[in-house]
């Protein structure tokens, strides 16, 4: 199944200002680039609740499953 | 064009604290009910909430509901109704033990009760001294409770639309409320809800102001429905602003900081609050350390080469404090400031919070407007309750954790009372109007027909920007005035917006194009309503209100004790008393006095 894009980037609106500020970035540098297996990799770390999310991304907790890792990297770099 | 129509008793609009725990009250009744969300529930921005909620529940501290309405309607600044405010209160142990029955993780004591904390502005004895009467979940209050009302909500068999963007009110010709329409974000198709009863609960609009600490989802779509559906706007120049946003990024470092010994300072290093507030320095309330950094800002003394933001500093707190005692602030300050705060200073502005105003409702849930000479009339079929409503508890100013209970007593309350009207046979379902859906369908064609429009990222960043400058912490006539004429431009531009991507499915442009005809309302309501309000009272504070014994702190009760409606159409203001008589005999009227702390 190929994901819709739009559906995506929607999901990418969170709870969180921190999240939405880090997510706008991506979007805007990151998203477009994206291959397919990318984009179900973004999918699936969407899923996780926004306070793990941001722990996640800001380092203080860790990534709990490879297959979020190269997201969570983009998502930092910025 | 004929569109799709579902039939529900009810549909709320929001799924966040105020939502689900409304939908909760009309599924265990047995009604069929729908809530339509823009994103998933459990991500919605009550998930932000960290103070707790409060409840004179006197844990950890004695404490009575007498003394929390006393503070609460302090902290309004005396704008808030006393009867709501009584009703508030009173409600809240019981709507906090109930969280705990639905499995809520609240902090416990030793003897396995609630544990209480303090937080500011909340007293004892009448403001003597500090009581600790905030609930809460470590630091995920607000995520806690989301997720127990939404496991509460699936249990009770509630249908949730996720991923739907409401969009107009349906009313017929006597101005009863028959239900809402909506787009799917997945087809772009518009269908009609109708409902006996649709409730409001959409949370606010802090995207109106360039620095905010709301998500991106806070654009106030309930409150811009309502206004475009003819609904006036209640005491909108209020909003609650955060002394420490972190300068051009809005993310909040909580008060703690400065708990734990943070002190703010302007381009010279002078640890500016001890001209403000000798006694409490930096620790003096969110108002007032907010003017004050306004006040250094305004009069050059600001950081940067700009010089529009002042420093938090906390390099003298040890690494061992910072990490341990301000958890994630160091994660913050690092990601959005690109500084880390063990070695350099934190740039911080005020930034907007909370928006105190709202739909106008009664502490019934019922949207009331102006009819007849009787400033409350019902509106048939519409309730609202949360932060896109005004009840009015938080009047002028809002006190920590008084949001969360705001949610639940009225989420709960307007739920009761659809339950109650509905169970009585009150709540019909009227006949749809032919044209139920033209509006919508209009808004959607325009979109996709506008020629040499305007963009709508420029438009949404010129009303942030207006609205920072000119409708601020602090306000001052001249700039108000320009900031009324601006607005009006930016609200002409706004409804010429052009969209690039014109497709149908999971198109997030349009979406956003749709939020922004929803901000611009509120950002006209608070601009208008602002310039129009010759005094300071609360969160509006104005540079030529004078402090005397006739208007103290600039407050005029002889001529200002009132709350504003602002109307859409036509851009006008009215005005409705204030009830200043509490809901039962329980207690006396909190009589006006000066708001010192």
């Amino acid at each position: 199944m190929t994901l819709n894009r739009g559906r995506v980037r929607w999901q990418c609106r969170r709870a969180l200002l921190e999240l939405d500020l880090v997510f706008a970035r991506f979007l805007e540098r990151h998203f477009d680039h994206l291959t397919d297996d990318q984009l179900a990799d973004l999918d699936d770390l969407l899923i996780v609740e926004d306070h793990d999310l941001w722990a996640m991304i800001n380092g203080s907790q860790p990534v709990t499953n490879d297959r979020w890792k190269e997201m969570v990297d983009l998502l930092r770099a910025g | 064009m004929k569109v799709a129509k579902r039939t529900f008793d009810a549909v709320i609009v929001g799924a966040g604290g105020a939502g689900l725990r409304a939908a909760l009250q009309l599924s265990e009744a047995g009604m069929k009910t729908a809530v339509l969300t823009k994103v998933f529930p459990t991500r919605s921005h009550t998930v932000a909430a960290q103070g707790g909620v409060a409840a004179s529940l006197g844990n950890s501290t004695e404490d009575n509901w007498h003394w929390h309405m006393y503070d609460t309607v302090k902290g309004s600044d005396w704008l808030g109704d006393q009867d709501a405010i009584e009703f508030m209160v009173k409600k809240a142990n019981e709507v906090v033990v109930e969280l705990e029955h639905y499995g809520m993780p609240f902090d416990r004591t030793d003897n396995g009760k609630i544990y209480q904390r303090p937080f500011g502005g909340h007293s004892q004895n009448y403001g003597q001294t500090p009581v600790s009467r905030s609930c809460a979940a470590a630091d995920r209050t607000g995520h806690a409770m989301l997720h127990a009302l939404y496991q509460r909500n699936v249990r009770a068999n509630t249908q949730f639309f996720v991923e739907w963007m409401a969009m107009d009110l349906i009313r017929n010709a006597d101005g009863d409320v028959l239900g809402v329409t909506a787009m799917e974000m997945e087809t772009g198709e518009v269908s009609i809800f109708h409902a006996k009863a649709t409730i409001f609960a959409t949370g606010g609009a802090g995207r109106i102001y360039y620095s905010s600490t709301n998500a991106f989802i806070n654009t106030g779509d309930g409150v811009g429905m309502a206004a475009r559906a003819g609904i006036p706007l209640e005491d909108m120049e209020f909003w609650q602003f955060h002394p420490t946003g972190v300068a051009g990024a809005g993310v909040l470092i909580t008060e703690g900081v400065r708990g734990e010994g943070g002190i703010l300072r302007n381009a010279s290093g002078e640890r500016f609050m001890e001209r403000y507030a000798p006694n409490l320095k930096d620790l003096a309330s969110r108002d007032v350390v907010s003017r004050a950094m306004t006040t250094e800002i305004n009069e050059g003394r600001g950081c940067g080469s700009a010089k529009d933001h002042v420093l938090l500093d906390i390099t003298h707190l040890s690494p061992e404090t910072i990490n341990k005692r301000l958890p994630g602030i160091r994660e913050i300050s690092i990601q959005f400031a690109g500084v880390d705060p063990i070695k350099a200073l934190i740039p911080v502005v005020p930034t907007c919070h909370y928006q105190m105003g709202g739909i106008p409702t009664n502490y019934k849930g019922q949207v009331v407007v102006p009819k007849d000479g009787n400033s409350n009339v019902p509106i048939v079929g519409f309730y609202a309750a949360g932060e896109c409503a005004c009840a009015s508890v938080h009047g002028a100013n809002r006190l920590g954790t008084n949001s969360l209970l705001d949610l639940l007593v009225f989420g709960k309350a307007a739920g009761e009372t659809v339950v109650s009207d509905f169970q009585s046979g009150q709540l019909k379902l009227q006949p749809l109007p032919e044209d139920a859906a033209d509006v919508s369908l209009a808004r959607i064609a325009r979109l996709e027909t506008q020629t040499g429009g305007e963009d709508v990222h420029e438009v949404r960043l010129e009303m942030q920007r207006v609205m920072q400058k000119h409708a601020g912490v602090f306000r001052f006539a001249d700039v108000m005035k320009e900031g009324v004429t601006k607005i009006m431009e930016v609200a002409e531009r706004a409804k010429r917006t052009q969209i690039k991507d014109k497709s149908k499915v999971w198109n997030t442009a349009r979406t956003e194009a749709l939020e922004l005809d929803n901000l611009i309302e509120v950002a006209k309501a608070t601009m208008v309503s602002a310039e129009a309000r010759k005094e300071s009272r609360g969160a509006h504070v104005r540079d030529d209100a004078i402090d005397c014994a006739e208007t103290p702190n600039g407050r005029d009760d002889v001529n200002w004790l009132k709350h504003t409606l602002w109307y859409s159409q036509g851009n006008r203001l009215d005005y409705k008393p204030v009830n200043l008589q509490p809901m039962s005999a329980d207690v006396e009227p909190i009589a006006l006095a000066k708001r010192t702390y």
